[in-house]
């Protein structure tokens, strides 16, 4: 193995703490380190550094050096070298540490510029707070605390804007309350490439706004609303729902595809209002898509099911898995797994498909990858399928031997985990011709045909773990409280799969994930609890063969 | 503990006589036919509720019949017990109000919650709840001691307003600094 690179480290002085940073970190970055906070607008670590907002002004110096000899010059008071102060404040964002740079950003000359800067920033801000939905986690509003007036000087009449703007079909903007970061304007062209927003007009009647004839509409628009400092841009969907310090924050994973997009669910008792990113600098770095963002609303879809069902009639989870036992029991038993299951699922699935000695087979989900944070496989967990050995070759997006076993009458019992068999490619007349369990969130033709019907959770309704196309294992959390009559998969899968004869451990997270440590060797060292947020990279050379569908993408790089 | 023996004033001819007693009695009682009431025939008559009383917290216009609230839910938020639930809502883009934006869409206190400390209008930025001078309330169900957003705008009415932050806001965008 090559030992990593050192990174070059440059000792700087931040309000008298030093500290050793990688060289290239800006002031700001730096600050961080030290527990500094350098207020800022329109500095983002992803975006590049115009330096428009002012509002991260420092001083900075360097220790004085004799012209002649070199050698540092020493305070005589102190007896420590001399720092040459530069007399005029510098940006914080735009300055980048040098070796023995000196900064100060608690001296009153710096405070000064923070509350001159606030005070042009809110002269035509309409301070519409009650009414704004960035109230609670704006900047402005955090900085005003911090280094506004408390009162207004300014006598004259405020700019009029636009208000109630449709960028796009989910972005709605409030030009007073924007205060020219261009956040936005630099996220569309430099990561999206869809240079659409610019700004029009000059000095205080800068407007932001679209290019004639453009709208904000690609798939990462919300993104910009994630990053506005103020409440310029607000999420349509979003928009005058809920205020967001009612919101608990639930960590969880993106299951729109491949990618496994680290995302914060937002809720307040039982309702999820809204999925925002979460940082994961080797996923989605601080980004995500915003079909991913409208996946809460499956939680209160209609065609949720809520009720058990036996031969059509109402019944217990119970009496459903011995019925389904009962037609499992004569042989010829099919398991359609899912890889939109969570690992510890899939390994259950394996365990019944074992103990049934059943065929086990895996539906594909393939569609046009962007490059970016959706990869062409839109199943979030084909990875995991191979890991814990419920499959061994990559899935077909049609169950052509399934269909073509079913016509040979092999198969008599279906047990499909959340997948459409319709949807899948077997025929109507191929339906009827087994007997099919469905485990499943929404109706659809199987759970329509289905003699068991096993109502399920979705990804927001209970914890587990995702393998996304780095091979990264990732957890998501439960965030909102199951719907009464839906049953946790795994714990449905579980009761399966010991009914049927198999040694499962009780359904639940810890003792799961003992049982498959030991069981399988690239998860051996994993616990649910131990797993970090940001996921663990798992080996991937016993896969590395296979033909995976996923093209490049934002940290990702397929294999040759 | 040592008793110190008191020795009993005999009462005198008069005093045994009682009638003295029995005269400054009828004299406080007849006092009272003449004197002013200190009760009140509650409910028919009510008393005098002083200003800045503190009763059902509830909705209020402005004079110009704008409902003040814009459901910011900063008192849902500092409620002490949890009795205000808040729906917010958009006001609609062809109102006449449509420059405030947001209004509720429904708002209901819980009367069986509420312990009437005024947190909820101390911490309104838009001066739209008011703990006015109602004191009592009643029902025959939970369900009726929820105040809804119609029953706190008819407890409400309007109240007078200094400020006319909104129409300073309306005349601000017809008339400012345009480009």
């Amino acid at each position: 193995m090559i030992a990593p690179t050192k990174p070059d480290l440059v000792t700087v002085n931040i309000d008298g703490k030093e500290i050793a940073v990688p060289k290239g970190t800006n002031v700001i970055e730096a600050a961080r380190l030290v527990g500094v906070d350098v207020p800022h607008y329109c500095y983002h670590p992803k975006l590049t550094i115009v330096g428009n907002c002012r509002m991260c002004l420092i001083e900075m110096g360097m220790p004085a050096v004799d012209p002649a000899t070199k050698t540092p010059i020493l305070d005589p008071a102190t007896g420590k070298p001399k720092i040459n102060w530069i007399p005029r404040p510098q940006i914080g964002c735009g300055t980048n540490v040098s070796p023995g740079l000196h900064i100060r950003t608690q001296s009153p000359l710096v405070k000064d510029c923070r509350e001159g800067v606030m005070e042009f920033l809110l002269i035509n801000h309409p301070l519409d707070c009650p009414i704004c939905d960035q109230a609670g986690e704006c900047k402005l509003q955090e900085q005003a605390t911090g280094y506004g007036r408390g009162y207004s000087r300014f006598v004259e009449q405020k700019n009029v804007k636009p208000k109630r703007t449709q960028l796009g079909p989910r972005v709605t903007l409030d030009d007073e309350r924007c205060i020219l970061c261009s956040r936005c304007i630099r996220f569309t062209k430099e990561i999206v490439k869809d240079d659409v927003l610019g700004f029009i007009d000059r000095g205080s009647h800068s407007t932001l706004t679209c290019y004639p004839g453009k709208q904000l509409a690609n798939n990462y628009s919300l993104n910009t609303v994630d990053i506005c400092p103020v409440g310029a841009l607000t999420s349509t969907d979003f928009r005058f729902k809920m205020r967001v310090w009612f919101l608990k924050q639930t960590n969880s994973i993106d299951t729109e595809s491949s990618v496994g997009a680290n995302t914060v669910v937002w809720s307040r008792e039982g309702t999820i209002y809204r999925i925002t990113p979460r940082q994961n600098d080797g996923v989605n770095d601080t980004w995500m898509a915003d079909s991913g963002r409208e996946r809460y609303k499956q939680v209160r879809a209609a065609g949720r099911l809520t009720t058990v069902k036996v031969n059509g009639n109402d019944s217990s989870p119970q009496i459903a898995v011995n019925a389904a036992l009962h037609f499992c029991k004569d042989g010829g038993v099919a398991v359609v797994g899912s890889g939109r299951s969570s690992v510890e699922e899939q390994w259950v699935t394996k365990k019944l498909a074992d103990a049934l000695k059943a065929t086990t087979h895996l539906v594909s989900r393939v569609g046009p990858g962007d490059g970016l944070l959706v990869s062409a496989d839109r199943n979030p967990n084909v990875r995991g399928a191979l890991v814990t050995g419920l499959i061994a070759t990559l899935p077909t997006a049609k169950l052509a031997s399934l269909a073509a076993a079913i016509d040979a009458g092999q198969i008599k019992t279906v047990v499909s985990v959340g997948e459409d068999l319709a949807d899948a490619g077997l025929t109507a007349a191929q339906l009827a011709k087994v007997t099919i369990v469905y485990l499943g969130t929404h109706a659809n033709a199987t759970s329509a045909a289905a003699k068991v019907v096993l109502p399920t959770l979705t990804v927001f309704e209970k914890s587990g773990t995702l393998v996304n196309q780095q091979f990264r294992i990732q957890k998501f959390t439960k965030a909102v409280p199951a719907p009464a009559g839906a049953t946790d998969d795994l714990v449905v899968l579980a009761k399966l799969a010991t009914a049927a004869g198999a040694t499962v451990p009780a359904a639940e997270l810890a003792a799961v994930w003992k049982a498959i440590a030991t069981e399988v060797p690239a998860l051996s060292t994993i616990t649910y609890a131990n797993l970090p947020e940001t996921g663990l990279l798992l080996d991937a050379t016993p896969w590395a063969a296979l033909p995976f569908v996923e093209g490049e993408s934002l940290h990702f790089k397929p294999a040759k | 503990m040592a008793v110190i023996p008191v020795s009993r004033k005999p009462l005198t001819l008069l005093e045994r006589t009682y009638l003295p007693q029995i005269a400054g009695g009828l004299k406080t009682t007849l006092k009272h036919f003449f004197a002013p009431k200190d009760t009140m025939e509650y409910p028919e008559e009510r008393p005098a509720i002083p200003a800045g009383y503190r009763g059902v917290p509830t909705l209020v216009f402005d004079p110009h019949g704008r409902e003040k609230c814009v459901s910011c839910q900063l008192c849902e938020f500092v409620c002490p017990p949890k009795a205000i639930r808040i729906t917010p809502g958009e006001i609609a883009a062809d109102a006449p109000t449509a420059h405030v934006e947001k209004a509720p869409k429904e708002f209901e206190i819980d009367m069986l919650r509420c312990i009437y400390c005024g947190l909820c209008q101390e911490v309104c930025p838009e001066e739209a709840i008011w703990l006015q001078n109602v004191y009592t309330t009643s029902g025959y169900s939970r369900a009726e001691l929820v105040n809804n957003k119609q029953k706190l705008y008819e407890l409400g009415g309007t109240l007078p307003d200094t400020h006319f932050k909104w129409d300073k806001k309306k005349a601000a965008e017809e008339g400012g600094n345009a480009h």
